[in-house]
C-alpha cells in the first residue's frame, strides 16, 4: 500500500488520532508521519488539561466519584444548565454561576492543583474598594493572631479595634 | 484591510530585537476574561456567539481605549479562508484550538500585531500582548491597559475569592499565562537541557519544546510559562518567571562562552556549515532547515557570522512552515515540491539579507 499523504512512498506506518471523539486512520511512509508530528503546532497539549482535570475532579477521596452525582437527580447549574455528569466528562464549566453550584467538587481541587483558593491577584475597577478592605481586615487578622501568639497584648488590642472599626464602616464612599 | 497585510507578511514586531535577544525571543502575557450572565463559549449558540462578539466590537470603537491602545480591527474568523486561519495559528495571534470552533469566534488585532485578542475560544475574550526579547512586565502592562479599558463597557465574571472565572478552572484567579519563547542551542549542546527542564518544572513552570513532540524541541527552541495562576498576584507570577529565566539566559551563556573557547574550530564549522546549507541546498525538509537555522541563529548572536540580522532567522523559520509555502506558491503541494521552494525561498532570502 501507497503512503496516503505522499503517494509516492511505500507506507509502513500506522497512524490513529482521535480528536473530539472523531477517530482518523491513516497509513503513512515513515517520513510523513514525522512530518505530520512536525506540523502539528507546538501550542496544542500533549494531554487535554481539562479532561485531566476533569479526572481529578472525579476522583477526589472524601467525595462520591463521577458516576454518582453529589446530589440526588440531575444536578445541574441553574443559569446555565450544565450538568454535573458533563462537567466531570470535559472538565470545563458552562458559566461564572457554576463554580458556586459545583463549589464542593470544585475546591479541594483547585485547593490541590494552586495551593490555595484565595484569588490575590488583579480585581477590576468596581470590586475594587470593597475588596481592598476585605484583604485590609484579613491582613489584619493574621497579625492579631501574630500578636496574641507573642502576647504582644497591647498590639493586639490597637489590632482588634481597627478591625471592629473597618468592619463596622458601611460600604465605601464610591471610588 | 490590516490583518491581510498581516497574513501576507511573515515578519512579526516580536520577532525584532529586544532586551537578552541573544536568548531570549519574544514575551507574551495573555489574560482571559468572561463575561458575566454569558454562557461560556463551548455553550454558546452561533446567535450567542455573536453576541458576544457585537459586544466586543461596540467595546473596542469607544474613544477612550483608542486614545490608549490604537485603533484595533476585528475580523471574524469565519470570513477567513482556511489557509489564513492557519497563517494566524503560524504567528501566534489565534490558538489551534480556536480553529475547532472558528465559525462563532473572531480575532481583534492591533496593526503591530503586538495586542491582539481572540473571542470564543475556550473563553470569552483571551487579551494577548507580543513583544521582542525579554519584556514581560511591559508586555502585562500593555495587557493590563486593554483589559481596565474593556472592563468599562464588558461587565466580567468575577468572584471575590476565586478571582476570574474562566472555562477551565485551572486558569481561574489571575487567568494569566506568561510565557518566554527562548532560544537555548548552548544548553543543549552541552546536554544540560534535560535537567534544566526537570529542575524549571520543580520551580512551578512549564517547559516546553516550540517546534516538535516531548522533549524533542526542532529549533532549539522552547516556551517557558507559569503554572499557577491563583493565590499569586501578576506581578509575583511575572517577577518570579523572569527571576528562574535569568538563571537559564545566565547557563546559556556560559554553555555558549564554553563552547566557544574550548571548540572554538567545531563551533565555528557548524555555524559555517549551517550557514553554507541554507545559502545552497535546493531541497531542505522542515526539520532540517530547523535545525540548521538555530545554528545559523546561534552564528549571528554570537558574531561568527555578521552580515546577516538574527530577525531573520525567525522571520525564516515562519516563512518555511508548510501554511506559508503554501501561501506563497498558492497551492498543496507533495512534501518534496515543498521541500524545493523551502530551499529556494531560503536561498533567496538570505542573498537578499547579504546585498544590503
Amino acid at each position: 500500500m501507497m503512503c496516503e499523504r505522499c503517494e509516492q512512498r511505500l507506507a509502513n506506518v500506522f497512524v490513529t488520532e482521535i480528536i473530539n471523539d472523531h477517530k482518523r486512520s491513516l497509513h503513512l511512509c515513515e517520513q510523513c508521519a514525522r512530518e505530520i508530528q512536525l506540523e502539528s503546532h507546538g501550542f496544542v497539549p500533549q494531554l487535554n488539561l481539562p479532561v485531566f482535570f476533569a479526572s481529578l475532579l472525579g476522583n477526589e477521596i472524601n467525595l462520591p466519584s463521577a458516576e454518582q452525582p453529589l446530589a440526588d437527580g440531575d444536578n445541574k447549574c441553574e443559569n446555565c444548565g450544565l450538568t454535573e455528569k458533563q462537567f466531570l466528562k470535559n472538565g470545563l464549566l458552562g458559566c461564572g454561576a457554576c463554580y458556586e453550584y459545583f463549589h464542593a467538587r470544585l475546591e479541594p481541587v483547585l485547593r490541590r492543583v494552586h495551593g490555595t483558593t484565595q484569588h490575590k491577584g488583579k480585581v477590576p475597577g468596581i470590586n475594587k474598594t470593597y475588596l481592598k478592605k476585605i484583604r485590609k481586615v484579613e491582613d489584619l487578622k493574621t497579625k492579631l493572631q501574630e500578636a496574641v501568639r507573642n502576647e504582644d497584648f497591647e498590639q493586639a488590642t490597637q489590632l482588634r479595634d481597627t478591625i471592629k472599626e473597618l468592619e463596622r464602616k458601611p460600604e465605601p464612599e464610591g471610588g | 484591510m490590516a490583518v491581510k497585510d498581516t497574513i501576507n507578511n511573515a515578519f512579526s514586531c516580536w520577532m525584532g530585537d529586544g532586551p537578552e535577544s541573544d536568548v531570549v525571543i519574544s514575551s507574551r502575557v495573555r489574560v482571559a476574561r468572561n463575561l458575566v450572565n454569558l454562557p461560556f463559549p463551548h455553550l454558546l449558540t452561533s446567535g450567542k456567539g455573536e453576541e458576544v462578539i457585537k459586544l466586543v466590537e461596540r467595546a473596542i470603537e469607544k474613544e477612550s481605549l483608542k486614545e490608549k491602545i490604537g485603533f484595533l480591527e476585528l475580523i471574524r474568523l469565519g470570513e477567513l479562508v482556511p489557509l489564513e486561519r492557519k497563517i494566524l495559528v503560524e504567528k501566534h495571534l489565534i490558538s489551534p484550538d480556536i480553529l475547532k470552533d472558528y465559525q462563532r469566534a473572531a480575532v481583534v488585532l492591533r496593526s503591530d500585531e503586538i495586542i491582539s485578542l481572540m473571542v470564543n475560544e475556550e473563553d470569552h475574550l483571551r487579551i494577548q500582548c507580543f513583544l521582542p526579547g525579554l519584556q514581560l512586565h511591559e508586555a502585562r502592562k500593555l495587557v493590563d491597559c486593554l483589559d481596565g479599558e474593556l472592563e468599562k463597557t464588558l461587565p466580567y465574571a468575577f468572584d471575590e475569592k476565586l478571582g476570574y472565572l474562566t472555562t477551565c478552572p485551572t486558569n481561574v484567579g489571575t487567568g494569566m499565562r506568561a510565557s518566554l519563547m527562548v532560544h537555548l542551542p548552548g544548553l543543549v549542546m552541552v546536554n544540560q537541557i534535560k535537567d534544566m527542564v526537570t529542575n524549571v518544572t520543580k520551580l512551578g513552570l512549564t517547559v516546553r519544546g516550540l517546534y516538535g513532540e516531548g522533549t524533542e524541541a526542532y529549533g532549539n527552541l522552547f516556551q517557558l510559562s507559569n503554572q499557577v495562576t491563583l493565590g499569586k498576584s501578576e506581578e509575583d507570577i511575572i517577577t518570579n518567571l523572569i527571576f528562574i529565566t535569568r538563571q537559564i539566559i545566565n547557563q546559556e551563556r556560559i554553555a555558549r562562552q564554553a563552547l566557544f573557547k574550548e571548540r572554538r574550530e567545531q563551533l565555528e564549522d557548524r555555524v559555517g556549515r549551517a550557514y553554507g546549507i541554507l545559502k545552497h541546498a535546493h531541497v531542505i525538509s522542515s526539520a532540517e532547515a530547523l535545525r540548521l537555522l538555530s545554528d545559523l541563529r546561534l552564528g549571528i548572536v554570537m558574531q561568527i557570522i555578521k552580515n546577516i540580522p538574527a530577525c531573520l532567522v525567525m522571520e525564516l523559520i515562519l516563512h518555511t512552515r508548510p501554511v506559508f509555502l503554501v501561501k506563497i506558491t498558492g497551492k498543496e503541494m507533495s512534501s518534496f515540491i515543498r521541500d524545493v521552494y523551502r530551499a529556494k525561498l531560503v536561498r533567496e532570502k538570505l542573498s537578499q539579507a547579504e546585498k544590503i
